[in-house]
């Protein structure tokens, strides 16, 4: 029971502690503007905590968390553009690209906030569920997964880009004024929105938690590690990985359509390539398999780059590429298996006196 | 196990409290936007000897190519400027960041140097996606943008100035001078982005109400890299001429492809309004001799106050790196931007706004005037055409500075465009 | 009927280019299963050596000529050095492979920008690959670029090259007994090491050959290896793993629907079809075309 206890006490305390950190230290200490950043970090942070269920627990390498992040942001962006022009009216954008009077059909639903809001998280949900459905039932995994995500985002982003009448292309749904009624560029709603973000997470990263504790987390692991002896124990392994894709996707649609309202902008400039692979490049730099590994490890790429970016904007990219680098290649249980080394050896210190070997440690 | 429910308890008490906190933070938000607009305005720091501004172009990504000779001749402005003594009495201190070729990343870098580094003004962005990420931004914080790339018009932020060219100043006598050449039948290509799109509706305006027709239009994605198709439909629409909006690495694809095809400037000349000298040297004059290019500035653009900036541009970054149009706008911009703060007496950007009617400039292309009204500035429009050597000669000019026209008002056959 | 003919070869065209910068990853990615993201820096650094080898050799064509191998060399270097660095520290975590080689191709792509300056370079074709053969003249002529037609026969012989060198050469043998099974290669006396390295360093030396051929009809700059690493992966996806007839009909099916869709949508329409149809082919055939038969169980 003491095993079972000590990682459990542990987390309730970090919890608690991050929330303090949260919703108290960082307001304090942070300006408008760096509250603001940590905002979008925390954003990127909510897919990492996707990733590390569906790439850290389950194995598969999700390189397409742009498509669902995106889904998610235009779904809210578009009910904030509508509601931003009023009733009656079109987008500005529409107005300047656009050759219709009005609506289009497909945009009509998110002038319901409710539908709005349900799309943020269901329509990445859906899309995987379909998408995952057949992927898994054919047993396509590894690397082959990997690039058909990333063929996803490209195509979607492509798509995007093309319908720029309907969807504003390239510059995709900018100046956002207002969020369900409170103006954006007040520093007390941004400030709120904030709040909301980091509630989010933290709610994300409990139901993690208890997925990753469930019985089903002990299943999804298995698959991970050797999808036939599941398979023969009788489980569906297409069904347990279709299971953290899909809440992989609604972690990630949640966090594109919170990103809208402290951004101000979603393009598809967030969708394609590059963005999908920062997306799971922050949880390895942390520690794909642990919650806290993947979700510090986001909040610290994305605050590095931020960082490097502006100490030296010139050669960035040089520290960036390096970063990941000897993050990945070096230590491949990310920055959190650090602390497990370091553990690690305390522990095997006092078991050479007590010879018993640790069971409860295996991160 | 006994243990577990216990975990659950203190786990959802941390939830609720967190949710609590969130109620009743979201309590404190706002709900008017009524807070007085002088308190939201950017401070600018103005302590000490020095006066710091923003420079915001993409120096890696894929407009880096373009990006980074916008930021060499910003810094060559500066640079002159602080040798002979300053903006009212402060030396200028240039706050250099990469927007990496990524539109939000742009909007980020603005906030920053606004709010962080307060700066009096910020100079850069190039592709229009760019700069309408950030013209919230600067709209938001009333701080001043300059903005030196031609564009699609239809925009007039009260806080950017514009001293690339509009539709007006560039489209508009691009085809003005093919009509005049004879060459009615035309086909467009572009980049899949605004800048192209816009563009391209505007002259399918003119075309309409100019006894033009337009044969066929093709927009290739940003970056895209393989034109045979687009070159064969170009080939067989036997076009008296191609309008090229492409931007960046395409257009070398591009003319490659278009010269493979058998097409020449002879046969039938496209007209770029993309293309600079910078361009042409990566493109290769092999490919581009004699094709056409609309712009206000040209390497070889008579003047003293050219071939000073030809010959200082060239002693900073070496002798065979050219100068194009828009750095020349990025140079004037800095220019403009310290005879507005030394009319206004003051760094403040309302201040400044105000005094920016009817400044004057001795450009390099000739003299430049804001328009106060619409921020763009009054350009003379050129023709030009690549010879051989690389340089691009000019082969016909507007004669005098055009009114900038963004919302194409002064044009009948633009009625239904905004 | 010119329009279905010229588009075939445009189509044909388009599929040479995609088959040359994918043959490299055919033996890195497919035999080898390394997911080398900095497989594109490595088509950059062969377009960067035509563009160095042209200061010093002013004929066009000679220089072009010379490129090819010196390419090979300087690509194929870079990807060895890469190999001994990193790569062989991942064989057993390949998607890990996947990020690493992504950093990797960030620090390529910014060398890139501080050695060659930000703005694209430019290198002079020989005056015979500009222009192009008529295949069928009259009024609306069906025309070749000669270009094209050199990257399509560049592409043929590295194709025959590769693969004479994986059937006949002992080293194509050790290759192929590493990729079908590396501990028995190991026992039986081969060192897997050293064929990696040799593998890898085939493979990114033929990424510098294809750097060469792009010279001709695209940009040369810091990012031209991001423009097209992900259609390169696709055909291999597509092609099946671990087999070059895949790769090569795949490269060149994939050009001409692209063209044609190309020429009767738009070229992000095509772009998109195209992507999706992959997505659907591999819902039917999930390991590709072709398929190395394993007794895996998957």
């Amino acid at each position: 029971m003491n095993l079972l206890k000590g990682p459990s006490a542990r987390a309730a305390a970090g919890f608690a502690g991050s929330a303090v950190v949260l919703f108290a230290l960082a307001p304090l200490v942070l300006s408008d503007f760096r509250l603001g950043l940590l905002a979008k970090y925390l954003c990127i942070a909510m897919v990492a905590v996707g990733v590390c269920l569906a790439w850290g627990r389950g194995g598969l390498l999700t390189l397409g968390q742009g498509v669902f992040f995106g889904l998610g942001g235009y779904a809210m962006a578009m009910h904030l553009k509508i509601a931003d022009a009023g009733p009656g009216n079109l987008p500005d954008f529409m107005q300047l690209y656009g050759t219709a009077t009005e609506l289009p059909w497909w945009w009509q639903p998110f002038a319901n906030p409710l539908f709005a809001l349900a799309a943020t998280v269901l329509l990445p949900m859906a899309v995987a569920a379909v998408l995952g459905s057949f992927i898994f039932r054919r047993r396509v995994k590894g690397a082959y997964f990997a690039i058909l995500s990333q063929a996803l985002a490209a195509a979607f982003a492509i798509w995007l880009i093309g319908q720029q009448a309907t969807t504003g292309g390239t510059n995709g749904l900018t100046d956002i004024q207002g969020f369900f009624g409170y103006a954006l560029d007040d520093p007390v709603n941004q400030r709120m929105v904030y709040f909301v973000i980091a509630a989010a997470l933290l709610l994300l990263i409990a139901l993690a938690r208890q997925l990753i504790h469930s019985r089903y987390g002990e299943l999804l692991v298995a698959v991970r590690d050797s999808e036939e002896r599941v398979r023969f124990l009788g489980y569906d392994p297409a069904n347990v990985k279709l299971v953290a894709y899909v809440v992989a996707a609604g972690m990630a649609g949640l966090a594109g359509a919170l990103f809208v309202p402290a951004v101000g902008i979603i393009s598809p400039a967030l969708i394609g390539i590059v963005p999908s692979i920062e997306f799971v490049i922050g949880a390895a730099v942390g520690g794909r398999a642990s919650l806290v590994g993947a979700v510090l490890g986001a909040v610290a790429v994305a605050w590095a780059k931020t960082a490097l970016s502006e100490e030296f904007p010139a050669a960035w990219t040089y520290f960036q590429g390096l970063l990941f680098i000897v993050a990945l290649a070096f230590l491949p249980g990310g920055l959190a298996s650090l602390a497990g080394i370091v553990r690690r050896r305390r522990a095997t210190a006092e078991e050479k006196k007590a010879a018993v070997i640790p069971v409860g440690e295996a991160a | 196990m006994s243990s577990l429910p216990h975990i659950h308890r203190r786990r959802f008490l941390a939830g609720t409290a967190a949710l609590a906190a969130v109620v009743a933070l979201s309590a404190c938000g706002a709900k008017t936007d009524a807070a007085g607009s002088s308190d939201k305005a950017a401070k600018i720091d103005v302590s000490g000897d020095t006066v710091k501004v923003g420079l915001l172009n993409s120096l890696s990504g894929t407009m880096a190519i373009s990006e980074v000779t916008v930021r060499n001749s910003l810094t060559l402005a500066i640079d002159e400027i602080n040798a002979s003594g300053g903006v009212l009495g402060k030396k200028i201190k240039p706050i250099s960041e990469d927007g990496a070729s990524d539109w939000p990343t742009f909007a980020e870098k603005a906030q920053k140097l606004i709010k962080e580094d307060q700066v009096a003004a910020t100079f850069g962005c190039w592709t229009s996606a760019s700069r309408k990420a950030v013209k919230p931004v600067f709209e938001k914080n009333k701080s001043l943008l300059f903005y030196p790339v031609q564009y699609e018009g239809l925009e007039q932020s009260p806080y950017i100035f514009y001293t690339g060219a509009t539709t007006n100043q560039q489209i508009v006598p691009a085809l003005d001078y093919l009509k005049s050449q004879g060459l009615k039948k035309l086909y467009l290509v572009g980049s899949d982005y605004v800048f192209p799109r816009t563009a391209n509706k505007e002259i399918r305006a003119y075309a309409k109400a100019n006894g033009m027709t337009i044969l066929g239009e093709d927009y290739a994605p940003l970056g895209s890299t393989e034109f045979s198709t687009i070159a064969n439909k170009v080939k067989s629409s036997k076009a008296d001429a191609v309008f090229n909006t492409l931007n960046g690495d395409s257009n070398v694809a591009f003319f490659k492809e278009y010269k493979s095809a058998g097409l020449t400037a002879k046969s039938m000349p496209v007209v770029s309004v993309s293309i600079a000298e910078e361009e042409v040297k990566s493109i290769g004059t092999q490919y581009l001799d004699g094709q056409l290019t609309a712009w206000n500035y040209y390497q070889t653009t008579q003047g003293a106050a050219n071939e000073k900036f030809v010959k200082a541009y060239k002693a900073k970054y070496g002798q065979d790196k050219p100068t194009s149009d828009p750095m020349e706008a990025a140079y004037v911009s800095v220019y403009l931007w310290k005879a507005m703060v030394e009319k206004a007496k003051s760094f403040d950007p309302e201040k400044v706004k105000a005094a920016s009617d009817g400044i004057t400039f001795d450009a390099p292309e000739g003299k430049v005037t804001i328009d106060g009204a619409s921020q763009h500035i009054y350009k003379t429009a050129r023709i030009g055409k690549v010879g051989s050597d690389g340089l691009i000669e000019q082969v016909w000019d507007s004669g005098k500075p055009i009114k900038p026209d963004p919302y194409l008002k002064g044009y009948s056959w633009a009625s239904g465009l905004s | 009927m010119t329009v279905v003919l010229g588009q075939t070869f445009t189509g044909i065209s388009i599929g040479a280019v995609l088959l040359l910068i994918a043959l490299g990853l055919s033996l890195t990615f497919g035999q080898m299963n390394v997911i080398n993201m900095a497989h594109g820096e490595f088509i950059m650094a062969g377009a960067y050596t035509t563009y160095v080898l042209q200061k010093s050799i002013a004929s066009a064509g000679i220089s072009l000529l010379v490129a090819l191998p010196v390419a090979f060399l300087v690509s194929g270097a870079l990807g060895a050095l890469l190999e001994w660095l990193l790569i062989r520290r991942l064989y057993l975590r390949p998607l890990d492979t996947l990020l690493v080689t992504w950093g990797v191709s960030l620090m390529l792509q910014q060398l890139a920008r501080d050695i060659f300056g930000a703005p694209n370079v430019q290198t002079r074709a020989p005056d015979v690959l500009t222009g192009n053969i008529t295949l069928i003249g009259g009024d609306d002529p069906l025309t070749v670029a000669n270009s094209r037609l050199f990257i399509l026969g560049l592409a043929v012989a590295a194709v025959v090259a590769l693969s004479l060198t994986l059937r006949l050469t002992p080293l194509g043998r050790r290759i192929r007994a590493v990729v079908q099974n590396r501990d028995l290669a190991e026992v039986s006396g081969i060192s897997t090491s050293t064929v990696d390295r040799t593998a890898f360093f085939i493979g990114s030396g033929l990424a510098g050959v294809a750097g060469v051929a792009l010279t001709l009809v695209g940009p040369i700059g810091p990012t031209m290896g991001t423009n097209v690493i992900i259609d390169a992966f696709l055909v291999i996806v597509v092609g099946g793993i671990g087999q070059l007839k895949g790769t090569v009909i795949v490269a060149f099916v994939l050009g001409v629907l692209q063209s044609v869709l190309e020429y009767s949508t738009t070229v992000s329409v095509a772009k998109v079809l195209v992507l999706v149809g992959i997505v659907a082919f591999l819902q039917w055939r999930p390991q590709g075309l072709y398929t190395l038969r394993t007794r895996s169980l998957v």
